[in-house]
Order: structure tokens, then sequence, then C-alpha cells
């Protein structure tokens, strides 16, 4: 009852908090601001966070050995706070940080709350800057600003067991009709497995179908992603993956799934590959792209990873640039993915750790064929936070409604949020 | 919900201005801590107020009732709000119904049995709404939960039908909120006069007309509280949906009010919107609670 009460004095002071106070966004000094001093940095916490910490500090140490009388104060979020964390800071200057680790489907949110600056110059100034592919450069811009440096990429491609697929002679499949045929097969050898785990809230297993069939999130009920997301509901049957145990499924249930031996395949990103190590899939396991539906092609993937931003109202905008593109740089991101498994988004240093781990190939070529990205816009959180796209697959998967009828009723929901 | 307190204690009988420096402290506690926060949850769901209002990105406006006509012609907000209602009465009875038929058994037990009870009450009452669920949700696991290997029906996952998910979830609720019923419940047929039931014994009443007869009418005052307090927390509840159903359950079919208009109004940062269903949920439970409040004293029970 304590705890409910508590809650309930929680929700009340939240509501307090947002009381119609509105902040004006300070002017950042033209000049650069003070090259002395604290810059105060914010990073994701992680669920290990020591190898990340160990990282940045040696950059700190770079970083102060070459600016004297310089400090740098690193805190780390927890990640499902930092949306009040960057509220409340781009609401209150005073307290906001320099330079900010944020997800890149938040980028549109922040930008439309005018809370990060721009980068173009410094990252123009950047000699590694022109290392930065177009789609990663896209994926950090907003309404034509570069907002972002992207920091590391996270891209999900097919895990699959190479023990039940070398007991059934399978081979790994190279189109969607061989991926279907492979995931019936097990299914149907081995009933105690999936063939394929799929999940009714996993969006960004989803999204590669639709993109596939040459559909978009902004036309979801175009006939395109009408056959997308067909192919992908039409997975989530008795003869692969059951509604019953499949259609309330997040991307994170499904890697446990695979991670845990009950499934036969899963679309899983390269930064899962720790949490499947873990569970009784390993040593049993290769990876190969996402196939599309065309033999041979690779379905486009959810571009996801992290982006390093000044805020705006930073004093040390100079300072702050010099910080951030020494941690964007080839060095630190070939030591992050040494620590932490995050891939480099500059070429030269994803050429590097490519060289030297087998294990990236199938998540390179996957970036290299070509990833897509949510709408850049400040709708994506509403839609996110509204869970349309998953409301819209778990109705076609149980049954509640028919692709027409659900795609149709997520359009209208999309460009609600999108038009506003 | 709290409005009901001044007006029971603050009924001077003479124009003294003494019983006014004694409310004062309350007063202002209650000013800082409720109306203080209700004023500004009316205002803004009368205003355009969204993430590009609170960082200063666009001018905040004045929209007079817009949001409300934006609420009710939602055909979702009087389904979810259905929902909600025929699930928090469900809990309330059913937490009732535990909590007083625990705390006569309590009176009825040796000490070492109620010890346990109590103990066990008081574990469930001190865990969590977060910790709680997630246990239960491993228990219910659709393939490695122990009911489902008990049961043998591994493999059947109680989130997939509507209402098997609202029983499990409401069966959560309530084995969070029982303990609360049953102890105040417990205190109070405690301190019924053992004269009063020793008189009932002899005069042959049976042990459900002794309850009925007897112990509820003394317990009304106490059975109000706990009512009153049952239907607030069911009818807000929040935790337990969220957690269980992972934010509403399978295409949004376990939504309940409170969850919907957070993931509709507050985390998609349309704080006027979130507001307005604020204000509505808090009209609902103001006139309910008055309404019961009012059959009460209608029964002639003064409170």
């Amino acid at each position: 009852m304590r705890i409910r009460l508590a809650a309930a004095a929680a929700l009340a002071l939240t509501m307090t908090a947002c009381t119609p106070s509105t902040s004006a966004p300070s002017a950042a000094p033209s000049d650069g601001g003070a090259r002395t001093g604290t810059l105060k940095v914010w990073l994701f916490d992680e669920p290990n966070r020591a190898p990340k910490e160990a990282v940045v500090k040696d950059a700190v140490a770079e970083f102060t050995a070459a600016h004297p009388d310089t400090k740098v104060d690193v805190a780390y979020l927890a990640v499902d706070t930092r949306s009040e964390r960057f509220k409340g800071a781009f609401n209150d200057p005073a307290s906001a940080p320099d330079v900010v680790e944020y997800g890149n489907t938040d980028l549109p949110e922040y930008a439309a709350a005018g809370g990060l600056a721009d980068l173009g110059p410094a990252v123009g100034a950047w000699p590694e800057g022109a290392d930065l592919s177009a789609d990663a450069k896209a994926s950090a811009t907003y309404q034509g600003t570069l907002l972002g440096v992207p920091w590391y990429l996270g891209v999900r491609a097919l895990y699959y067991r190479t023990d039940v697929f070398g007991e059934l002679g399978l081979k790994p499949p190279t189109s969607q009709a061989e991926l279907t045929t492979a995931a019936h097969t097990i299914r149907a050898k081995k009933p105690e497995l999936f063939g394929i785990a799929v999940g009714g809230k996993y969006t960004f297993g989803a999204l590669p179908f639709v993109w596939d069939a040459g559909g978009d999130i902004t036309s979801i009920n175009s006939a395109q992603s009408r056959a997308g997301l067909k192919a992908y509901t039409d997975l989530l049957k008795p003869d692969n993956c059951p509604p019953q145990q499949c259609a309330d499924l997040t991307g994170g249930k499904t890697v446990e799934l695979f991670a845990s031996g009950k499934a036969g395949m899963a679309i899983i990103g390269n930064f899962n590959r720790a949490a499947v190590d873990a569970g009784a899939a390993k040593g049993k396991y290769a990876v190969v792209p996402l196939p599309g539906s065309k033999p041979g092609s690779i379905a486009p993937a959810f571009a996801g990873g992290n982006n390093l931003g000044i805020m705006k109202n930073s004093q040390r905008p100079a300072l702050a640039a010099d910080f951030l593109t020494l941690l964007a740089s080839k060095k630190y991101q070939s030591k992050m993915y040494a620590a932490m498994g995050n891939l480099p988004t500059l070429k030269a240093a994803r050429a590097e750790v490519a060289g030297q781990d087998p294990f990236l190939a199938p998540f390179l070529s996957t970036i290299d064929a070509g990833t897509k990205f949510v709408p850049l816009d400040p709708g994506w959180g509403k839609i996110d936070a509204q869970a349309v796209l998953p409301t819209m697959i778990e109705k076609v998967a149980t049954g509640k409604s028919t692709v027409e009828a659900a795609t149709d009723e997520a359009a209208k929901a999309i460009s609600a949020a999108l038009g506003k | 919900m709290t409005t009901a307190l001044p007006a029971v204690r603050a009924r001077p009988r003479r124009r003294v201005w003494t019983p006014l420096w004694l409310l004062l402290p309350a007063a202002v506690v209650l000013g800082t801590l409720f109306v203080y926060p209700m004023w500004q949850l009316g205002l803004l769901s009368v205003l355009d107020f969204r993430q590009a209002q609170v960082s200063g990105g666009q001018p905040t406006r004045f929209v007079g009732l817009a949001n409300y006509t934006q609420l009710f012609g939602d055909a979702r907000f009087w389904s979810v709000l259905g929902a909600t209602v025929f699930f928090a009465a469900a809990c309330v009875v059913a937490t009732l119904a535990v909590g007083a038929g625990l705390a006569v058994l309590l009176t009825r037990i040796s000490r070492v049995p109620r010890l346990l009870l109590s103990l066990a009450a008081m574990a469930a009452w001190a865990v969590p709404a977060v910790s709680g669920s997630t246990v239960w949700m491993f228990l219910f696991d659709t393939n490695l939960g122990l009911v489902n290997q008990a049961l043998g029906a591994t493999g059947f996952n109680w989130m997939y039908g509507r209402y098997t998910a609202f029983a499990l979830v409401g069966a959560v609720v309530v084995w969070h909120s029982f303990p609360f019923v049953m102890v105040t419940l417990y205190a109070g047929i405690e301190a019924i006069p053992k004269s009063t039931l020793e008189a009932a014994a002899i005069d042959g009443a049976s042990t459900w007309r002794t309850f009925w007869q007897i112990m509820v009418p003394i317990l009304r005052p106490l059975l109000a509280i706990v009512v009153i307090q049952s239907i607030i927390w069911d009818f807000k509840v929040f935790t337990q949906i969220y957690v269980m159903t992972r934010g509403g359950g399978i295409a949004g079919q376990n939504l309940t009010l409170n969850v919907w208009a957070y993931q509709q109004a507050f985390a998609a940062s349309e704080y006027g919107l979130g507001a307005a269903i604020g204000v509505v949920m808090m009209v609902i439970l103001l006139v309910v609670t008055l309404l019961y409040l009012r059959t009460l004293r209608r029964s002639g029970e003064p409170l």
C-alpha cells in the first residue's frame, strides 16, 4: 500500500513537474566559448559498463593531456529514463551537459525540441569526418542539419542453428521462400522448436519484410507494405511460431528463445551476440544476412545505433567538439568495438574490425546492401509510444483483423502522428 | 480523494477560531500536496501543451475543451473506460471477499497458524508491485512457468486471451491489496466487545448470521474506508497491467485507463491530453466516492 501511495505521490510530483512554464533556449557563444573548465558528458549506462568506462577514461586522459586546465565530468544515464533527463536538460540550460550520447531514433524529438547544436562545421573541419558513410550521416541529419556524429551501429541479421540445419540437411536460406521452407521443415521435423522465432511486438524484425517488399512506415497501407506485412505475419502461424506463443513476443524474447535453444532461426542483432553465447545455442549457430524475397538479395535492415551530439546550450561548444571528435575517432571506435562489440561507423575502423572478426561479415554485408530508418520526424516517438506497429502486427497475427483493415488503421494513426 | 477528510473533521458546531487554527497545518500540507497539483492538472488539460511547448519551441495555446472533445470522440477511450470499470469492480469485490474472509479466519485459528498467515500476508504486502508482477509472470510463463508445468499445460499462454489475461492480472492485484483489508478488518473485529458476540452466541445465532448482523454493522466505518481505498487503487491500477501485459496486452486488449493515458499522452509527450484523461479519472473517482458515502449516510450510520 505504501508503494501505491508512493506511486501516487510520484505521479503527483510528475504532474507538478510539467507546469506550463517554458524556457527559451539560450544562444550558444558564437566564438566557441571558453577553452578551459569542466566539460559535462552524458553517456548511456550499459548492463556491463566497466569496459565502456575504461575506454572512456582513456579518452578523457588523452583529452585532458592535450587541453590544459580542462576537466571532463562523465555521467552514465539509465537508458529507460533518458527521455526525462534529456527533456529536463533542454528545459533547464544551467544543468545541461555539453556532449551527449543519444539513440538515433530519438534524434527528431530532441531536434524538434531545439536542444541539439548544428555539427556541420565541426564535422567538416574534422579530418576523419569524411570517412562517415552517407547512410550514417543521413541517420543523424534532421531537416538538412547534421545534429550528431554516428558513434556506433547495430544491425540485425539471421542467426541459425548449424546443428539443426545439418541434421535436417538444410542450407542457410538465400531467399524469403527458402527461409519459409526451412522454418516449416524445422517445425515439422522437430516440433519442440520454432522454425524462426518471430514476435508480434518485434517491430524491427517485421520492418525488413515490409521494406524488402518496397513498402515503408509512411505508406503502411500500400500494396507493397501489405505484402511485406503478410510475409511476416504468415510466419506467425502454427506451422512455424503459433500465435498463442508468439503474438506477444518482443525482440528481446526472440533472442532469449534462440539463445535457450528453442528456435531454429531468429532475427538478432550483432549487439546480442553475448546474450546468445550465454545460452544453450553457444557454439551451435552461424549468421547470414536476412534474405529478401528476390533470390540472393538482402532484406534492408533497420540501422539502429547511437550518436554523439553537442547540446545547443553548451557554453564550451569548441571544446565539446574536440572531445566529441576524439571519442568518435577511429582509434576509440576500434577500442569501443573491442570493449563492447559496438560496430564502428567510420569506414576505416569498420574495415579494421571486420578483418579481425569474421563474425561481423554478414552484418557488414547487410549494411553495405543498404539500411533503412524510421521516419525522421518527432512524430515517430509518438508512433513508438502508442505501439501502433506492434498493435497492427498483433491484430493480423491473432486474426482479430485482416491485413487491409489493420494497415488502414495503422496508417491513420501514423499520418495523425506525423502530420501534427 | 482526500477532500472527504476535512469535511469529516471540520464540522464546527459553534463558531470558534480554535478548530480552524488546529486545522491549519493539515490545510497547508493538503493545499500544497493536492490542491496545487490538481489546479495544474486542470490548467494543463485546457492547453495545447506538448514537448515543443515545454522546451519553448512553440508558444503555449489555450484550446478550451478541445482535449476533452478529442478524448470523448475517440471510440477507444470508451472501450478502455468500460474495461477499466469492469476490471476495477471485479478486483474490489474479490479483494474485499478475500480480505474479509481471511480476517474472520484469523480470529478463529490458534496462534501459530495466525502468525504464519499474517506473515504471509505481510510478505505479499511488502513486495514492490513491479517485483511481484514479474515473479508472477515467471510462474505463469508460457513455456517455462511452474504453473503450466504443474498443470501439464506447457505452451498455454495466459496472456493470449483477453479474459485469462485480465483474470491473472486481477489475481495479482488482489494478492497485493488484500493484506490491507485483512489487517484493518481483523483489528476491527478484535475491537468488537466479546460480550456482544457472546450474547449473539447465547441467542443461538449462526456464524453466518453473527457475521452479517453483528460484525458488519459494527465494522461499517472501517468497511467504508476499505471500500473507498480499494475502489481508488483498483481504478488507478497501473504497474501490474503495465508489467504483466507488457504495456496493454496483445493488440492493446488489456489496456486500462491509466496505462492508456500513459501510453497515449505522457510517453507521447501530449501533456494536455494526458491531463484531460487525468481530470476525467479524478471526476469519476470523486463521484463514485461521494455516491458511496451518501448511501452510507442514508442508511443511518454516522461516520
